[in-house]
């Protein structure tokens, strides 16, 4: 190329950085200071933009898009407002270490700092919910921001950035140069490769195991197919119980033999009980978060525990460990099993038969059972209706935040990784719409269903627009129970049973609010009508809201209750939602 | 079985800190480009931990590195965090921490120095006082009139302090002090 055709405005090399990273859809809201770049985003065919409703809702979309594909979403929205409201998706993807590049428009270089139309101090408001930002002041470094903002969002522990970008640069004529001509910047080289000695160390330990258990994480899927892959293979290979976060479900399949299911708040009581009376622990990818542990200073006691990460400041945060190893979780494991086949004599796995055996004795405890009814939809029964409708299909879940979310987790079976999107660490109500939304973009034939609450999906229903817009055929399956569930579960658990504020009083009418997006709209209300529905929501190939009626006061067990340890969880049988409201609210009155 | 549990008044579970907190100084390099400072103070502020000293400047200027020494307080659980969060900010090079890096060295403390101008404003007596104390703490004098002296010194955080305590009956006017710069000892780098 030669100097004059490196020559491009900024709003050009914006474009051309994208498609050189590889960049095939964008969800963006345009607005002042971004107009130069939709301009270009008018005059080319390679980048798809997907305009959402709300800004929020690009980032959530984003988000979606990044989970289920391992690339990274990106996502372009204006100055002032149009950024504040990319924070909570920037914070969210910080949380759940989900790669996003967001490019936002800026007042022009001499207008900032003067409390312009729209200005506000971006990459200030964005720096501690990103993983690292810039403003770019000068177009010569444009290209060359973009190419390092991919690279930081994707590499290491991946998590979000934003590039600010002033009107006048986007109009500025500067040198284009490609990411292959860009040098690295020397002081952010993330560690990948595990240390091999403690990987050895690891190894001998866990071959020592007698009462072993493998809690792995989001890392896992982040890390790529071939870690999940790896992780499967490492469990079969070792015979060790498996369970995981939240955010792993799915790197190792429901389906296996191994699978304890879900741990921590309101995970299965064999996996939390596994975790407690464990004495070696082996923790891929996961980052001892609160929901997880229960009380620290009860959180399996009589475990060596080794962490694997590619986050050092995630290793003893909040529980110490006896090894650590930092690197990329599928380098890591790679090493693991190699190290595994080549120095494991039993063959055998007899020596964690006891340790089955009490496991087994957990697992009968049937912790996730409840009581069907004949003419009431237990939330529990929808979402195993739901999974056995679709899983021979291909499918994408999303959730938005709350009880409904817990249910998903806890009912739906997932076999593959990166078929599970949820807001983890932030959070979020509103994610599960937009995120579905994202999904389907990314999987234009799948079947992508967000699992939602009735009060959850007003948080971001207007992408309900968005998707009609842009053909997305995702499926909205409300599990309305007329309640914010799982504050009023806590109200019921904590507050005496004051339910301030956690009755939804003025409810929408979901099915005409469907038609009036131009959707269809489908309501159930009696367990015998729910598969026909189910395969309806699935048969139609357009956005469905399902409005699926649901026992109000079902609560969401089992439950390790506050400042409690795993081995103390609140089980179904002894806490039916009769007794514990009850029980807490006689105590509620006393603590009054 | 678990039903007798009572809940607790809190979605979190907070564990009593049991370690004791003690004083470090982290010398962290990193790249001298626009708001890496506030990266590094926002991290302190928004986690939640103290920062007692802070002294910012450009150390190689054609490499763009900046050298900030903080000087903060945590239990060793904190500290290690502290570290790996300061290395995980993108523009952050390396962080070490002096303390801890002189005990390996042999030595009880890195070496810590702050300077100090001390403006002195009386006549009389305490005006001859606060000269000659001031040479007893090798303080140099770098402005006067015939009301006041204006005191530069450099040393120790304690020298520092024990001085300025001495002038505030001699008619101590104002301070100001460049927090710590500190390095280890011997001939190794950082």
């Amino acid at each position: 190329m030669s100097a004059t055709e490196n020559q491009m405005t900024g709003a050009e090399i914006v474009l051309q950085a994208l498609r050189d990273n590889g960049v095939q859809h964008i969800f963006g809201y345009p607005g002042g200071a971004v107009l130069p770049i939709y301009d270009e985003i008018f005059q080319q065919e390679d980048i798809q933009h997907i305009l959402v409703r709300h800004e929020q809702g690009a980032g959530h979309a984003a988000e979606g898009y990044a989970r289920s594909t391992g690339k990274v979403g990106v996502m372009l929205v204006t100055s002032g407002p149009g950024a504040t409201n990319a924070v909570t998706p920037l914070q969210d993807a910080l949380m759940d270490s989900i790669p996003l590049v967001c490019l936002t428009g800026q007042v022009p270089t001499s207008l900032i700092g003067s409390d312009a139309f729209q200005e506000c101090d971006t990459v200030g408001i964005t720096r501690p919910c990103t993983k690292h930002n810039w403003l770019v002041k000068d177009v010569n470094d444009l290209a060359r921001v973009i190419h390092e903002a991919f690279r930081v969002a994707q590499s290491g522990r991946p998590g979000p950035v934003v590039v600010d970008i002033p009107k006048d640069i986007q109009f500025a004529t500067g040198t284009y140069v490609a990411p292959s001509a860009t040098s690295t910047r020397h002081a952010y080289e993330p560690k990948v490769q595990g240390d091999l000695a403690r990987i050895k160390e690891a190894v001998e330990l866990m071959q020592g195991a007698r009462r072993p258990v493998i809690y792995s994480g989001g890392g896992v899927v982040n890390s790529g197919p071939e870690a999940s892959h790896l992780l499967r293979e490492l469990v079969e290979l070792t015979g060790f119980p498996i369970t995981s976060t939240l955010m792993g479900l799915g790197a190792y399949p429901a389906s296996g033999k191994s699978w304890l299911g879900m741990l921590g708040m309101h995970g299965t009581y064999e996996a939390n009980m596994a975790m407690h009376d464990c004495d070696v622990m082996v923790c891929i990818g996961a980052r001892f978060d609160d929901r997880i542990t229960g009380r620290l200073n009860a959180f399996s006691p009589n475990s060596k525990k080794i962490h694997i990460d590619i986050d050092p400041s995630s290793i003893n945060k909040n529980v110490r460990v006896d090894i650590p190893i930092l690197g990329d979780v599928g380098r890591v494991l790679e090493d693991m099993v190699r190290l595994w086949r080549a120095t494991s004599k039993q063959a055998g796995k007899e020596h964690l038969a006891d340790w089955w055996t009490s496991i087994a004795r957990w697992r009968a405890r049937n912790s996730l059972a409840y009581k069907p009814h004949d003419d009431v939809i237990m939330p529990q029964y929808a979402i195993q209706r739901l999974y056995e409708l679709a899983k021979h299909r291909d499918t994408y879940i999303t959730t938005e935040v709350g009880q409904h979310q817990m249910w998903a987790a806890q009912f739906f079976g997932f076999e593959q990784p990166n078929r599970w999107m949820t807001s983890g660490g932030l959070g979020t109500m509103g994610y599960g719409l937009p995120a579905a939304l994202g999904v389907q973009i990314a999987h234009p034939d799948a079947l992508v269903i967000d699992i939602a609450g009735d009060a959850s999906i007003q948080m971001c229903i207007q992408e309900m627009s968005a998707a009609i817009q842009h053909d997305a055929p995702i499926k909205i399956f409300i599990l309305n129970n007329q309640y914010m569930g799982m504050v009023r579960q806590w109200q019921q658990l904590l507050h005496g049973n004051r339910l301030s504020n956690s009755y939804t009083e003025a409810m929408p009418d979901f099915v005409k609010l469907a038609e009036a997006y131009g959707a269809v709209g489908l309501r159930c209300e009696k367990p015998g009508d729910l598969d026909g529905a189910i395969e309806e929501m699935i048969s139609v190939k357009k956005p469905v809201i399902f409005d699926c009626r649901v026992a109000n006061l079902a609560n969401c067990f089992p439950m390790i209750p506050s400042g409690k340890a795993h081995n103390e969880m609140l089980l179904p049988d002894e806490a039916t939602d009769e007794v514990v409201a009850n029980a807490i609210d006689a105590k509620g009155r006393q603590l009054v | 079985m678990n039903a007798h549990l009572q809940p607790t008044g809190s979605a979190y579970f907070i564990a009593a800190e049991t370690q004791v907190a003690e004083s470090h100084t982290l010398s962290v390099l990193v790249d001298n480009e626009p708001g890496v400072l506030a990266r590094v103070i926002g991290l302190f502020s928004g986690r939640g931990y103290n920062i007692e000293s802070l002294t910012v400047s450009e150390t190689e200027h054609q490499a763009h590195l900046s050298r900030i020494t903080i000087v903060t307080s945590g239990t060793p659980h904190v500290m290690e965090q502290i570290k790996a969060q300061l290395e995980r900010i993108v523009p952050v090079h390396r962080v070490v921490d002096l303390t801890v890096r002189a005990k390996d060295l042999g030595h009880e403390r890195p070496l810590e120095r702050e300077l100090a101008l001390v403006k002195v404003s009386g006549t009389g007596d305490h005006r001859v006082e606060a000269l000659r104390l001031a040479d007893a703490f090798r303080a140099s004098v770098i402005d006067a009139n015939t009301e006041h002296f204006v005191f530069e010194i450099t040393g120790k955080v304690s020298k520092i302090d024990q001085f300025i305590a001495i002038m505030k009956p001699l008619g101590l006017i104002e301070v100001c002090r460049t927090g710590i710069a500190a390095m280890n000892r011997g001939p190794q780098g950082m």
